[in-house]
């Protein structure tokens, strides 16, 4: 497959980055982070990728019967998946709070500091 | 900043991150191609502790310090949003009203419930076999529990689930991954270490310690999502701010 997937993670990542320099709405931006994030994985899939190998799990496959792909950047994207998930659910406790305090969660009219 | 001002600086920054990042793809090893000395070796390690999911030998015994790491964050995100959303001096909390249900969502939610529970179970307890594990069939139980309010309303879903047991639950089992860990280093010279009998190759029995960390990581993520969830969905159900009526928002 060449050199495609690396492009296609860096378009999500850029396309991820252009949602967060225009978003008007924080929830907006939660889900844009989810999508920058989402490159990593993308990222991680294509470096473990190998030409016509099967997932690394042998409960209905003979070892060496098959190529693999690699499980290691599985592994990692598992652990990427976790992270992402605990980001965005800290992010919108705090954009919760955010709405609370300042009524209102466009991120352009939040410019004074309060306690 | 004018969004003019702020597109503009965008685009000049995308152009040299797109132009340096294409640069760098073009010399890096081709995606599909034949080299993966990592994943070689991680697949002799996960056969020689015959572990038949290449991915779980690798989160739960050859990188299983790093898995600690990653229970930890969940686990501090739990309290963070615990400590987040808390009920503030200036609010109050209404009991959520019964609410009438569909009889059809009733019964796709009451049929759902035991089957999505016995469902996560399940890919907790085949994690070392078949893809899942603790992550995944944690997540699963937890979403099981939700159907409850799909099929009835919050005050049965706050009956399902006691929240009490379930923060212990949480933090028990992020101290009996260390626990373990540390019984490893009492029993075999190394934290973490595969020293349990391996069993036979593709039984659920297989794999030494990694079913006992995929539990623990299945009972903490499963309580630890159930408890992130009740945090978010109190504040949507019964917490209203000051003045506040709950029709109003």
């Amino acid at each position: 497959m060449g050199v495609w997937p690396y492009l296609a993670a860096g378009w999500i990542l850029l396309v991820a980055l252009y949602g967060l320099v225009t978003s008007r709405n924080l929830i907006h931006a939660v889900g844009c982070l989810a999508v920058a994030q989402s490159s990593t994985y993308v990222m991680l899939l294509a470096v473990g990728y190998r030409d016509h190998g099967t997932a690394p799990v042998f409960s209905d496959l003979r070892p060496g019967s098959r190529p693999l792909v690699d499980p290691v950047v599985q592994a990692l994207a598992l652990t990427d998946v976790v992270v992402g998930a605990t980001v965005t659910a800290l992010l919108l406790a705090l954009t919760i709070q955010l709405r609370k305090r300042h009524g209102t969660v466009d991120p352009q009219a939040l410019t004074g500091l309060r306690g | 900043m004018s969004s003019r001002t702020r597109l503009l600086l965008f685009g000049a920054a995308a152009l040299v991150i797109a132009a340096f990042f294409a640069v760098a793809c073009t010399e890096m090893p081709r995606s599909g191609g034949a080299s993966h000395p990592y994943g070689d070796r991680a697949v002799a390690a996960a056969l020689a502790h015959r572990t038949a999911n290449v991915v779980s030998s690798v989160n739960f015994d050859v990188r299983a310090f790093d898995t600690l790491g990653e229970e930890s964050i969940l686990f501090g995100t739990v309290l963070g949003a615990t400590l987040l959303l808390r009920l503030a001096r200036d609010e109050h909390r209404r009991p959520a009203a019964s609410e009438r249900v569909l009889p059809t969502t009733r019964l796709l939610g009451t049929v759902l419930l035991p089957v999505a529970l016995v469902v996560g179970v399940y890919v907790v307890a085949h994690g070392q076999l078949s893809p899942g594990g603790g992550f995944q069939g944690g997540v699963v139980l937890a979403t099981a529990l939700h159907f409850g309010y799909v099929a009835a309303d919050y005050r049965v879903l706050e009956r399902l689930r006691p929240l009490a047991v379930l923060d212990v639950a949480d933090s028990l089992a992020a101290a009996s991954f260390t626990a373990m860990g540390l019984a490893c280093l009492a029993a075999g010279g190394a934290f973490l270490r595969n020293v349990l009998p391996l069993g036979t190759f593709n039984t659920i029995t297989s794999g030494g310690t990694v079913p006992l960390f995929n539990a623990a990581v299945g009972v903490e993520v499963a309580s630890g999502v159930i408890v992130l969830l009740a945090h978010f969905l109190d504040q949507a159900v019964e917490i209203t701010g000051p003045g506040e009526t709950k029709e109003e928002r």
